[in-house]
């Protein structure tokens, strides 16, 4: 049931090196440089997105995500979720207002695969960027790169899977879209959505807390992904995987990696989520063919490469 | 050109590298499959060598994986490795 969470918002990224991380994420993938704080941190975001920011850099000694936000509807929302969240059993770490430039107050809180995530209600809205908001045009020019168009989920390894998703289902009201299940029946992927996207977050299960797999970025085409490709080579970008669909959610997609070694994806398509609909099940032994589904089979790095 | 000589794998190899290229990538170029490759980026920690022998310049890698014990014990990230001359490495049980 619907909790009033509506949308990933935000994903802080750890980098070693600030300016390779820009090149890579303003000039790559062609997200829009928004602003910087005093403690050095770059905040960008897709050119669609309305809110100011959704990807904040932060440069450190190791790489990997400091933790992904999600934006309520309102204040009241807000509220409620923070004192069923503490009912719950979690411990929640209050963030005011303004240490993320333009963005509210926010409650932290901590899954039980080690992951940090946040909710918020209130940020800044700068609007689409290039465009306006009366009679916008279709597309604004000057766009770089993959010309990016928002941050769209996560997908995050960790233990504990199970409970995490019982958090995400019972407190934050996320549908279970998609999921993996072994021989066994244990649940050993989730794919969650607060929306009608075939995830917002997902999880898979894995005995190091805390790790980050990738951040996802949509575009509009599959004739986009396979430019993303082009681009990828003439860089010499670290590629992953692709281009290639998706078994899971079927999106199109291609994987690679920034300047400090954390996994991005592009992707683009993907099915759709009703919260009526009961969850797509794919089997731990197809499970080649449910993240690659052309190779049909798995890369080692897809299990063992995180940041 | 420089060649670099792995030690520990099943018999020692060696694999030529060009100037510009990180151990872990020339390796890749020879397909000599001889260093896991993972995110070339420093990050993820699955190509990590010790260096025996040899001058290399290198570029930060994640002290979650390079604990400055570690790097002061000649532990690298391959991908984060260029060498300045011949080198020799040898390879970390992961
Ligand atoms: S390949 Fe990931 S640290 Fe070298
Ligand atoms: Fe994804």
């Amino acid at each position: 049931m619907k909790k009033g969470v509506m949308r990933p918002g935000h994903v802080q990224i750890r980098v070693l090196d600030l300016e390779e991380a820009l090149e890579h994420y303003r000039d790559l993938l062609g997200l829009i440089e928004m602003d910087r704080d005093t403690q050095g941190r770059v905040y960008l975001k897709g050119w669609t997105e309305v809110d100011k920011f959704s990807v904040v850099l932060r440069k450190a000694d190791e790489p990997g995500m400091d933790f992904m936000g999600f934006k309520v509807l309102n204040n009241e929302v807000l509220s409620q979720l923070e004192s069923d969240l503490t009912a719950y059993g979690c411990d929640v770490e209050q963030i005011s207002s303004g240490e993320l430039k333009g963005c509210g107050r926010r409650i932290r809180f901590v899954a039980p695969t080690g992951h940090s995530f946040e909710l918020y209600a209130e940020k800044e809205q700068t609007g689409k960027w290039g465009l306006s908001n009366v009679n916008p045009e279709a597309w604004p020019r000057g766009l770089k790169g993959m010309k990016a168009t928002r941050f769209d989920h996560c997908l995050l390894y960790g233990p504990n899977v199970e409970a995490t998703y019982q958090l995400f289902r019972d407190v934050l009201g996320f549908d279970l879209a998609e999921q993996v299940v072994d021989p066994e029946g244990n649940r050993i992927a989730a794919f969650l959505t607060a929306s009608m996207k075939a995830h917002d977050v997902a999880f898979i299960d894995c005995p190091e807390p805390g790790k980050f797999h990738h951040a996802s970025f949509f575009l509009d085409s599959w004739e986009q992904v396979l430019r993303a490709g082009d681009l990828i080579s003439m860089t010499d970008t670290s590629i992953d995987i692709g281009p290639t669909r998706h078994g899971l959610t079927h999106g199109q997609t291609i994987y690679f990696f920034d300047p400090s070694g954390n996994r991005n994806e592009v992707f683009c398509g993907g099915d759709y989520h009703y919260p009526d609909h009961p969850p797509v099940t794919w089997k731990a032994e197809d499970l080649g063919k449910a993240i690659f589904y052309h190779d049909r089979v798995l890369n080692e790095r897809f299990l063992s490469v995180l940041t | 050109m420089f060649t670099i000589t792995v030690e520990s794998s099943p018999t020692r190899q060696s694999f030529q590298i060009s100037t510009g290229d990180s151990v872990l990538v020339g390796s890749e170029k020879c397909l000599s499959n001889l260093i896991p490759v993972g995110c070339r980026g420093g990050g993820c920690g699955v190509c990590k060598v010790r260096v025996v022998e040899g001058d290399y310049s290198s570029k930060c890698m994640s002290k979650a994986h390079i604990c400055d014990a570690q790097a002061a014990d000649g532990y690298v990230l391959a991908c984060r490795v260029y060498p300045l001359s011949d080198m020799c490495i040898e390879l970390v049980k992961r």
